[in-house]
């Protein structure tokens, strides 16, 4: 569990975080690997993990009739996959594929939300490492729905 | 000396070499040069470019500014004007104005790294100074090429970003808007790319050249990451029509893109960009 710990507090993710939340996170995690093609969480499914990638990039895709799988984000080593375990009703809203070898830290999304509602502390913790990612998300989403580059570029 | 060397509202006629597809509705036209060739330009740089019996628009250079017999740019066909000029086949007649503008930063960027950070078709005017920093190699420190676009079927010098690419001395990050498979690169806005790469904020100059919006978003995410405002240069574009600064078409603020840019550095231009319609 130590060799997790330390794997989680050299994570980009959790860069600065109190060492004492970094050891009960140790107890929600766990290292994963997935090989190319498969998936990290698909649409639908509970959302009852999130993963901190170490190795390896992931793509975000959308499926629709007619319109084949779509990738609107890839994500690379030091950022994270899945936040909808954050919200209710806690499912996927989309899938998540590995495109090479990918390495993770993988954590119990309801073993989180346990010790967040036990501890706020904790809980704004990781709400204040969260929302800049949302946020980011929020604008690069917005930024592709403007289609920039369209013929108006 | 000839009256179209001197008159900036007198155009040289030229002829078409080459016309190549570079994308969807964008098209490369090599120019012969002829009696213009020792006039050459800067990176970044514009032309104002007539189609007979249509009208005249701004473009910007995209060839090598150590080949100044070769008169290259990238056009998009967007209106009846660059419509008409990507038609042109070899051997067709086209008007010429120019050089028109501000260059990229080239002097000041000497000993710095050097990020250029490029969106759809901006890739395009980015591509001089691509080629000058490559081939005064040794002047800059890490030079890093961020590149966004709409989909992978619009990336734009496809062959000439894979041999780019195998160098050992530039960086290259491409990334689209959305995918479909079989593509396997990066998927998202390019101002993502900017945490990836890997240059020292203090002494970088970065070179941005896109629409508006993105241009705006990859300036701000390069303040964030230290780079000061002054050291960040934007390609701007407004209806360029004189060239020279006199008819006010391109009037932005106190500047006209035509003669103070188009290539005007960030903390000029950082509050007129947040004024609506301006």
């Amino acid at each position: 569990m130590e060799g997790l710990e330390q794997i989680l507090a050299e994570h980009p993710f959790f860069a600065g975080f109190d060492p004492a939340y970094a050891h009960l996170l140790g107890s929600c995690a766990k290292n994963v690997r997935f090989d190319p093609g498969r998936y990290l969480l698909q649409q639908g499914a509970p959302a009852d993990q999130f993963y901190l990638l170490r190795h390896g990039r992931v793509a975000l895709e959308l499926s629709g009739p007619g319109r084949g799988t779509v990738t609107f984000q890839t994500l690379g080593p030091g950022e994270l996959v899945g936040v909808s375990w954050l919200v209710p009703p806690y499912r996927w809203t989309y899938d998540a594929k590995a495109l090479e070898l990918v390495r993770a830290i993988s954590i119990d999304a309801a073993c989180l939300r346990g010790k967040s509602e036990a501890d706020h502390d904790l809980g704004y913790e990781m709400m204040k490492r969260f929302m800049p990612v949302l946020i980011q998300r929020l604008q690069a989403a917005r930024l592709q729905l403007l289609d920039v580059y369209g013929a108006r570029g | 000396m000839d009256e179209r060397e001197t008159d900036p509202m007198v155009p040289t006629v030229l002829r078409v070499r080459s016309r190549r597809r570079d994308g969807p509705q964008v098209w490369t036209l090599e120019l012969d040069a002829g009696a213009i060739e020792r006039t050459g330009f800067a990176a970044g740089q514009f032309n104002m470019l007539t189609a007979f019996g249509i009208g005249e628009v701004p473009i910007s250079f995209s060839g090598d500014p150590a080949q100044p017999q070769r008169i290259v740019h990238t056009i998009r066909a967007v209106g009846p004007v660059s419509g008409a000029l990507t038609r042109l086949g070899a051997g067709a007649a086209l008007a010429v104005r120019g050089p028109f503008g501000t260059g990229w930063p080239m002097r000041e960027a000497a000993g710095r790294d050097v990020v250029l950070i490029a969106g759809g078709l901006g890739l395009a005017p980015l591509r001089p100074a691509l080629y000058q920093l490559l081939a005064e190699r040794s002047r800059y420190g890490r030079i890093t090429l961020l590149y966004g676009t709409r989909s992978p079927q619009e990336i734009l010098f496809r062959r000439e970003i894979d041999s780019w690419r195998k160098r050992t001395d530039l960086m290259i990050d491409v990334t689209v808007d959305h995918a479909v498979q079989p593509w396997q690169g990066h998927v998202g806005v390019v101002t993502a790319l900017i945490a990836r790469a890997r240059f020292d904020p203090g002494r970088t100059v970065a070179l941005i050249c896109g629409p508006e919006i993105m241009m705006r978003f990859a300036a701000e995410a390069l303040g964030t990451a230290g780079v000061a405002n002054g050291a960040i240069y934007l390609s701007m574009e407004r209806s360029m029509s004189c060239g020279i600064g006199s008819c006010g078409h391109c009037q932005f603020g106190g500047l006209f893109i035509c003669r103070d840019g188009p290539v005007i550095p960030y903390d000029l231009l950082r509050e007129p960009l947040r004024v609506r319609e301006l």
